[in-house]
């Protein structure tokens, strides 16, 4: 069982659409426009598609790719609600899929508008995975991720003497990344001045602690492995992955320990199964929400002990081409909050040497995951 | 334009905690099998698996566990009341609740003693809980 879905499955195909704030297009646009890039770039035609995971809080359901695409015989799909651990946890769903032989090329979409349409603040009310928050905090005035999280962040600064320049130096290394990719939303500079003047959102979160609202669209193809070998794309095989909810997955309130992530389940399911080390991880593109998500992450994946990301923040080199390349894309911070997606694509990128002024020099085997919903983590673990 | 305030939906498990809220007492689930108290409200015991539930009165005693003040207006109807502070508080009775800090003059600190208290919506269709630090017990 260790390494029950080591490398049965590859990302064989990538797609972007413009990062923008007003796409100008509907949210099920946005996500063909994207899936037919990765279509493309995996050498195959819409109808070699059989199976599809929609983003279950997206507009786009199955039936839409196999409307839009005549697609003659899905013979797979699912949804994987988990918020921003939605993508890396459909990797793992599409994995198992091809593993047991029900697909061939599954296609996981994502897309919306999420500067132009219904923007975070409005939108979390509605979701039903928040039903519980949604009865006994948000009529307190607490409703927004950033002000539920920010309890999670100022209690792992009282325990453990995290401070606020550890979340600026996250903010400011993935920003200067994202000022070296074309496809962007915030290229300016940015200094740890900056962030600390930014305004404050929810203490301890500053404004440049928060990732952006936009509009996008982005897709891969899963393949399996011995139908990946022979595409037109070099193949990302899949080593490891791994999905964990934390305990009291629905409010972080109740949760025994709030600055412990579902992450710390996933990842050594992850590593096991991928049958590396921490020392193998040429580049990581850890899902930044929020800067203190990404340091909490680095401690549940195990770069570091619970409670030693401050230290480890401070002495690690993320930079491209320093120790820990991390969000070498601009992240969700700085590139575009496109739930994740747009890390797979970009660690995708990197394994195919294909990243451009951030790549990450010989970059073998790399890491992406997702977080969302509360403290869902997930994780893959991939190499070239 | 009136600005819609987000109200409570309770449901049937869920109604005893926000009448006793208006009624001034914070009511609290106990499992009526193994006596484990648990919040939020929901139809099971994670202890025992039972369904049975008794609803006990709470002491209102807690120390604070963590907390977060608001500045940016997420929702119109709060905007008036920004910035505002959000406290987690570790209750005596083990479970935690979140409630709005009505004491500008206290410092917080993990582990810092508080007193439960309560207050109407501002359109008056709920009570919610508020929080003073409790000065009784070194607060």
């Amino acid at each position: 069982m260790a390494n029950g879905l080591f490398e049965k499955g590859a990302i064989t195909g990538i797609g972007e659409t413009a990062y923008t704030r007003g796409s100008g297009k509907s949210d099920i646009a946005l996500q063909m426009e994207a899936s037919l890039k990765a279509i493309a770039d995996a050498g195959l035609k819409p109808t070699d598609i059989d199976g599809v995971i929609p983003y279950a809080a997206g507009a786009a359901v199955a039936e839409d790719f196999i409307t839009n695409f005549k697609l003659p015989d899905v013979r797979f799909s699912a949804t994987t609600p988990l918020g921003g651990a939605s993508c890396v946890a459909a990797i793992q769903a599409a994995v198992s899929a091809v593993a047991a032989g029900l697909a061939n090329h599954v296609l996981i979409p994502i897309g919306r508008n999420g500067y132009s349409g219904a923007r975070i603040g409005s939108r979390v009310q509605q979701m039903p995975q928040f039903r519980i928050v949604g009865e006994y905090e948000m009529p307190l005035g607490t409703l927004a991720p950033a002000q539920l999280y920010a309890h999670m962040a100022r209690r792992h600064m009282e325990l453990y003497g995290t401070k606020s320049e550890h979340f600026g130096k996250i903010a400011t290394t993935v920003r200067a990344h994202a000022a070296m990719n074309d496809n962007a939303l915030r290229q300016e500079p940015m200094t740890l001045e900056d962030h600390q003047a930014s305004r404050m959102i929810a203490d301890p979160l500053r404004l440049f602690d928060c990732s952006l609202e936009s509009d996008g669209g982005a897709a891969v193809i899963v393949s399996a492995s011995e139908r990946a070998k022979d595409m037109v794309s070099k193949p990302a095989f899949i080593m490891g992955v791994g999905e964990g909810h934390p305990d009291s997955p629905s409010t972080i309130t109740q949760r025994d320990d709030m600055t412990t992530l579902g992450t710390a389940k996933a990842a050594p399911r992850a590593f096991e199964m991928a049958g590396v080390t921490h020392k193998d991880i040429d580049v990581a593109e850890i899902y930044d929400c929020f800067t203190y998500i990404v340091l909490c992450q680095l401690e549940d994946l195990g770069f570091c002990a619970k409670g030693e990301g401050g230290d480890f923040v401070a002495s690690t080199n993320f930079k491209f081409d320093g120790d820990l390349p991390l969000n070498t894309h601009g992240g969700l911070l700085s590139q575009a909050h496109i739930v994740g997606m747009n890390h797979v694509v970009e660690l995708v990128k990197q394994l195919r040497g294909t990243a451009g002024a951030t790549q990450v020099k010989d970059a073998e085997i790399g890491l992406v995951t997702g977080y969302g919903d509360m403290g869902d983590g997930t994780v893959a673990i991939m190499r070239a | 334009m009136e600005i819609e305030r987000i109200h409570p939906l309770p449901n049937p498990e869920s109604q005893p905690y926000w009448d006793g809220l208006k009624e001034r007492r914070l009511m609290l689930q106990q499992c009526g099998e193994c006596g484990t108290i648990r919040h939020y409200p929901r139809p099971v015991c994670d202890h025992c698996f039972s369904m049975e539930v008794e609803w006990v009165e709470a002491s209102r005693r807690g120390t604070v566990h963590s907390w977060s003040e608001s500045h940016h207006p997420f929702h119109p109807s709060f905007k008036a009341d920004l910035p505002t502070m959000f406290v987690t508080v570790d209750l005596e009775e083990k479970v935690r609740l979140v409630g709005v800090l009505r004491d500008p003059e206290a410092t917080l600190r993990v582990g810092l003693p508080v007193e439960i208290r309560f207050e109407d919506s501002p359109d008056g269709a709920f009570s919610m809980p508020v929080l003073v630090a409790d000065r009784s017990a070194g607060g």
